[in-house]
């Protein structure tokens, strides 16, 4: 039986995901202290001591670092057999669902996923997650040890650190022999975070008539707020943005702080992807669209007439 | 070659959920439409125009469920697989997703699968972990959330989504676990007569015993993950209209924005 938690903090090229130290903080509050992190690949470990890692475990080396799932799966193995942790919790990132599925099926664990809140109680981590799309909640136990939680991204603060500098203990681990390899990458020209661990989004619908204006109207409203540009299924369908700035059901489930629903009706399977987002703003013309029973702000309006207004407005805050 | 595909079935999507009870999950008599998983869709179609294509020579679809899911294999028959394998055993019942895995990788192997198809995740639970468990049961490698795939002999080439809108690309040999995203294809719709064919095809059912499964590692006695203490989303606060002139209710919403909700 181990005990304490170990966060698994995943970096961009060295530079940590603020999912990193939402799980930290959060990690602190649930098991006062007993924290530890994971880091794979090059990245300053000693600098999540600031954020409330006592002890930071690194994998690097040969063969680790890479978005290769066979690595991650021997680094993560290698980390639990040295710390002996009670509790794993991680990102629900893309990454993460590639390689914990395989990890928990290789060491027998269970792995509960898409948390959005957790709690100690009896001495166990509980996770509180959606099901059937935000449509019920229903709380996750693990009778595993340790028991893996991954958590959507925004679903806690990052609170300012007070910690200083990390442990750091290097873990070897042996990189394995890959059989599916990546050998190519093809990078879309953006700089902003991904939909699903974006902390703002501003989405338009088919009401935005067209790629142009998707262009012109949407993408820079969004940019005004480092936002990343989201889109309905009705505006992805009739070629107004690719399919990977889908949000809903069939599309990618956000969790943003902000999210801003341009000229969208509000179908439940739009829903279905973004009403766990904690502010909503919604701009129809229509009064009567769905979208505004779920709204924090709307505002009955033509998005060519506010689209432009506000973005002007966003870009004149300092 | 031969093709699995493991296809759930769902609650539609704009279909209504009622909790039955705190620890009682669903109410399932209250869902009006079950249907194919929408991601299985891309996995079953793929598969189908894989056969179509001369590169694989059967398609056989995997479902754990009770009799009354044969309606949506007969579907799926009907749109081109050639057999159908419906898992079902009282040992089943309550189980995880490593559970759900154990027991399709059993079925996978007992029917001589080379290349198996899931999709990327199913719309009940968004766990997105069912196909890289059964990978790792298999000891195959696993291409996940596929949008472009090419098979070619005994390998394959697939794009995958890496985030921020740029693509990843993998190569792998066969046997592997591929799971599909949308923009893969477009799902057929099954037609009148097709359905009628699909009639004639048999569907095979298949317990822990056949399976050589250990009802300990499945069902609620294998399940390391447990639900309880359901209820319903908790409460938005109700929302703000904001009135007046588009460059008053701007502005109001910017300071609201800032100083209220303090996103900005
Ligand atoms: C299995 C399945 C999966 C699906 N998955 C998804 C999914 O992942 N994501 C998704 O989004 N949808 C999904 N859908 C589709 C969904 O049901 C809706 O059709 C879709 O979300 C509608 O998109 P929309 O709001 O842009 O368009 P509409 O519903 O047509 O709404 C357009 C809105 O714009 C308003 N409007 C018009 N002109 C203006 C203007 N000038 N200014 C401001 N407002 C204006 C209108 O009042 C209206 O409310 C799915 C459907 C199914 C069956
Ligand atoms: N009970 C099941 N029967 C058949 N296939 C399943 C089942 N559960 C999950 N799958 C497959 O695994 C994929 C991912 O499911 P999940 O991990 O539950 O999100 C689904 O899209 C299906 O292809």
């Amino acid at each position: 039986m181990g005990n304490g938690i170990l966060v698994i903090c995943e970096h961009d090229g060295g530079s940590f995901k603020k999912t990193a130290f939402e799980l930290l903080g959060k990690a602190n509050d649930l098991a006062s202290g007993n924290v530890s992190a994971l880091v794979v690949g090059a990245a300053d470990g000693a600098s999540l001591g600031a954020h409330g890692a006592s002890k930071v475990y690194t994998v690097a080396g040969d063969g680790f670092g890479g978005n290769d799932v066979a690595s991650m799966v021997a680094a993560v193995q290698a980390a639990i057999a040295a710390a002996d942790p009670a509790v794993v919790l991680a990102s629900a990132s893309p990454q993460a669902k590639a390689y914990l599925p395989r990890l928990a099926a290789r060491l027998g664990l269970g792995l509960g996923a898409e948390c959005t809140d957790l709690r100690a109680e009896g001495g166990a981590i509980v996770g509180r997650r959606p099901m059937y799309a935000g449509k019920a909640f229903a709380d996750v136990n693990i009778s595993s040890s340790p028991a893996i939680f991954t958590v959507r991204p925004n679903s806690f603060p990052v609170t300012a650190g007070a910690g200083g500098a990390a442990e750091v203990v290097d873990v070897a681990a042996a990189a394995p022999e890959l059989v599916a390899r990546i050998v190519g990458r093809e990078d879309a020209s953006s700089s902003v975070a991904d939909l699903t661990e974006a902390d703002r989004i501003v989405s338009g619908g088919r009401s935005v008539k067209s790629a142009e204006n998707y262009d012109s109207v949407i993408r820079p409203l969004a940019a005004s707020i480092g936002a990343t540009p989201g889109a309905s299924r009705a505006a992805v369908d009739a070629g107004y943005a690719p399919h990977s700035h889908q949000v809903g059901q069939t599309g990618k489930v956000v969790n943003p702080s902000l999210y801003v629903a341009m000229g969208i009706s509000g179908a439940i399977q739009h829903l279905a992807g973004m009403r766990t987002s904690r502010v909503i703003v919604a701009v129809n013309t229509d009064a009567e669209a769905a979208i505004f029973q779920h709204a924090t702000y709307g505002i009955v309006g033509d998005l060519f007439a506010v689209g432009p207004l506000l973005q002007q407005e966003l870009e004149a805050l300092d | 070659m031969n093709i699995g595909v493991c296809l759930k079935v769902v609650p539609a999507s704009d279909t209504a959920i009622k909790v039955a009870g705190p620890d009682a999950g669903i109410d399932d008599d209250a869902v009006n439409s079950w249907v194919i998983n929408p991601y299985d869709e891309f996995a079953l179609e793929e598969a189908v125009q894989l056969k179509e294509a001369n590169k694989a020579s059967n398609v056989t679809v995997f479902t754990i469920g009770g009799k009354k899911i044969e309606k949506q294999m007969r579907e799926a028959l009907a749109k081109g697989a050639d057999a159908a394998v419906r898992l079902e055993d009282s040992a089943f019942d309550g189980s995880d997703s490593l559970g759900v895995a154990r027991i399709l990788a059993a079925a996978a192997k007992a029917e001589g699968v080379d290349l198996l198809f899931f999709g990327k995740q199913a719309i009940d639970g968004d766990n997105a972990q069912v196909p890289a468990m059964v990978a790792e049961l298999m000891g195959w490698p696993q291409v996940l959330v596929v949008d472009k795939l090419e098979v070619e002999g005994g390998s394959i080439k697939a794009w995958r989504d890496a985030g921020s809108g740029s693509k990843e690309v993998v190569e792998s040999p066969v046997p592997a676990v591929i799971s599909t995203d949308k923009g893969l294809n477009e799902p057929r719709y099954s037609n009148l007569r097709a359905i009628m064919m699909a009639k004639r095809k048999k569907i095979a059912v298949k317990g822990a015993g056949d399976l050589g499964l250990d009802a300990g590692q499945v069902g609620s006695a294998g399940a390391y993950v447990k639900l309880s203490n359901w209820g319903m989303p908790p409460a938005r606060p109700a929302g703000r209209m904001l009135d007046g002139e588009p460059a008053q209710q701007v502005k109001e919403l910017v300071s609201l924005l800032r100083n209220e909700a303090k996103v900005l």
